[in-house]
């Protein structure tokens, strides 16, 4: 397989580290590949830019940061504009259409999802936004099977967050499925 | 799905060796990038009947662990840099009253408080300096998880052995990042046990009165046996003395009993070495990077190696030398401005063969830099 690298970005509190962190886990756990997962934040616990990196591969990997994404996620404007030029060429770039306007131009293939949106209309908790990104970064590598996700979420996370966690997993694959038909 | 494989922090992985090497007692002061590690024992040590304690400070934390080592635990504390330099005088007391116990320095860019949240390799001379006064110390690092449970189990047995604080410099790279690790069943990694006197009570035990092996059985303090511990020179009776004979027995033996065992303290591992003609030596977060870079240029043909050190102090001079005698040209990859650059200058037999490739921003050495730092010692530029 070809070496995955992820880089999730946003803004400290949003869960970007929580779901490259599910996403890498149960890649190893689950799935028998390698991950790792690796992550840079200033002093702040929440605002300041955060960025988490990920590595998915079926060989042992050594330098465990993403210099150059295949995959780079922004849930901000700032961390778009920040880590936009580290793209590698041809690779794609994921944004909420809510947080990040008009991409412009840009060496990759543009993902732009409504992801807040879909969140606050189906479920109305603005806290499961990641775990609805993660639903389309797991449709989109199809790396890791949704179900292996859900497994972790029920082992992780409270039980009174199951439901709304394994809804908005949901929600993301659709988004995925609904955009991945659209553009073929 | 085995419960045994955990994806989790390398500080996560530091406590669960701790805890599989059978520490009972933590003292320690949360720092990042080390925190995770005081969390965690406060999390896990008090499920498995050992005791967790948030001290005041580093100060205290470094003394606590030495008091209870004294009275038969095995202990740890975790810090970082700007702790580090806190505990050094009671780590010379350790050293001085040969009490084992295990410090961990998760490092960051320093000095003073430096990048809290970054990574750095600049503690790497004060483990070996630190404190005052000629000693020796054993400094064990690890650049992954498997090697960082391995590690810390050795320096919970090395600090038995040799009645010696022992000290783990990993670092911030290494301490976050997540990956897999398969935790040993129990049993199956040898742990060494205190080495306890057999002298029964009533009768005179001499703390520090050595057997023909050099070692020096110990007796929990506060239990049957009746003896002084001190940081002055003292007798075998462990009261303080400045009989000349004495004091150069004391720093001889204090000396000697690591020096002279450093084949035996010594770790480390060979990629692609018995061809190389290009070495790397590193370690920690450093070894990653070269490591990606060497399975990258071996796969382009080019005779490039790497000697991983696992065991910085004492350094393994001759395993190096060994390893360099025949290498045209040796590259030290580290995160500080030339610290183990200069001992391996030192160890091999010409040292102008011998260059530094480093990073010291707090932003982990990529490939890419060790590579161009290569093209240019090559005289192919960048």
């Amino acid at each position: 397989m070809e070496k995955c690298r992820l880089l999730f970005s946003g803004s400290g509190g949003q869960g970007v580290i929580t779901s490259a962190i599910l996403l890498a886990e149960a890649a190893t756990r689950y799935e028998s590949l390698n991950a790792i997962q690796s992550q840079s934040y200033g002093a702040e616990a929440r605002g300041g830019a955060t960025r988490s990196d990920v590595i998915i591969w079926d060989k042992p990997i050594f330098f465990p940061k993403v210099n150059q994404p295949n995959i780079l996620i922004c849930l901000t404007q700032a961390a778009f504009d920040k880590y936009i030029f580290s793209i590698r060429p041809g690779g794609t770039l994921v944004t909420d259409s809510r947080f990040v306007k008009n991409p412009g131009l840009v060496d990759a293939r543009k993902v732009e999802l409504p992801f807040y949106d879909t969140v606050m209309e189906k479920i109305g908790k603005p806290v499961v936004l990641n775990i609805c990104l993660l639903g389309a970064i797991v449709r989109m590598t199809e790396l890791v099977r949704p179900e292996s996700v859900a497994a972790l979420i029920r082992e992780r996370f409270h039980p009174s967050f199951h439901e709304i966690n394994i809804k908005a997993l949901e929600l993301g694959v659709e988004l995925m499925s609904g955009h991945a038909m659209a553009t073929q | 799905m085995h419960d045994a494989i955990k994806f989790i922090q390398g500080n996560e992985v530091c406590v669960e060796a701790a805890l599989y090497a059978g520490i009972n007692f933590f003292a320690g002061y949360p720092i990042t990038p080390s925190t995770e590690i005081a969390e965690q024992m406060a999390v896990r040590l008090p499920e498995t009947g050992g005791k967790f304690i948030q001290m005041e400070d580093e100060i205290s934390s470094m003394c606590a662990i030495i008091g209870a080592s004294l009275t038969g635990h095995k202990t740890m504390t975790a810090t970082s840099g700007p702790g580090f330099s806190l505990m050094q005088e009671a780590l010379g007391y350790a050293i001085m009253a040969e009490i084992p116990c295990v410090i961990v320095n998760v490092m960051r860019g320093g000095p003073s408080t430096g990048l809290p949240t970054h990574v750095g390799q600049g503690d790497v001379c004060q483990a070996r300096y630190g404190t005052h006064g000629d000693h020796a110390i054993v400094t064990l690092t690890a650049s992954n998880h498997h090697d960082i449970f391995r590690m810390t189990i050795e320096a919970f047995n090395i600090a038995e052995t040799y009645r010696t604080p022992v000290i783990l410099l990993l670092d911030e790279v290494t301490g976050h990042l997540r990956e897999k690790i398969e935790i040993p069943e129990p049993g199956k990694i040898p742990l060494t046990k205190r080495l306890r006197t057999a002298v029964k009570s009533g009768v005179d035990y001499h703390p520090y009165l050595p057997r023909e092996d050099g070692r020096l059985p110990m007796s929990d303090f506060g239990d049957i046996h009746r003896y002084n511990v001190t940081g002055l020179y003292h007798d075998m009776w462990g009261f303080p003395t400045d009989k000349p004979q004495i004091v150069y027995g004391l720093i001889r033996h204090l000396v000697d009993k690591i020096e002279n065992n450093t084949p035996k303290i010594t770790r480390f591992r060979k990629y692609y070495t018995k061809d190389a003609e290009t070495l790397f030596i590193s370690y920690g977060a450093s070894a990653r990077s070269t490591l990606h870079l060497v399975e990258n240029r071996r796969r382009r043909g080019e005779n490039v190696g790497l000697l991983e050190l696992q065991s910085l102090w004492p350094f393994p001079a001759d395993i190096v030398r060994e390893a360099c005698q025949h290498v045209p040209l040796v590259i030290v990859v580290e995160m500080n401005m030339g610290q183990i650059t200069k001992e391996v200058k030192l160890a091999v037999d010409d040292p102008k063969k011998v260059f530094l490739a480093n990073r010291i921003d707090g932003v982990l050495i990529t490939p890419t830099d060790i590579r161009n730092t290569l093209r240019v010692i090559q005289g192919k530029g960048v």
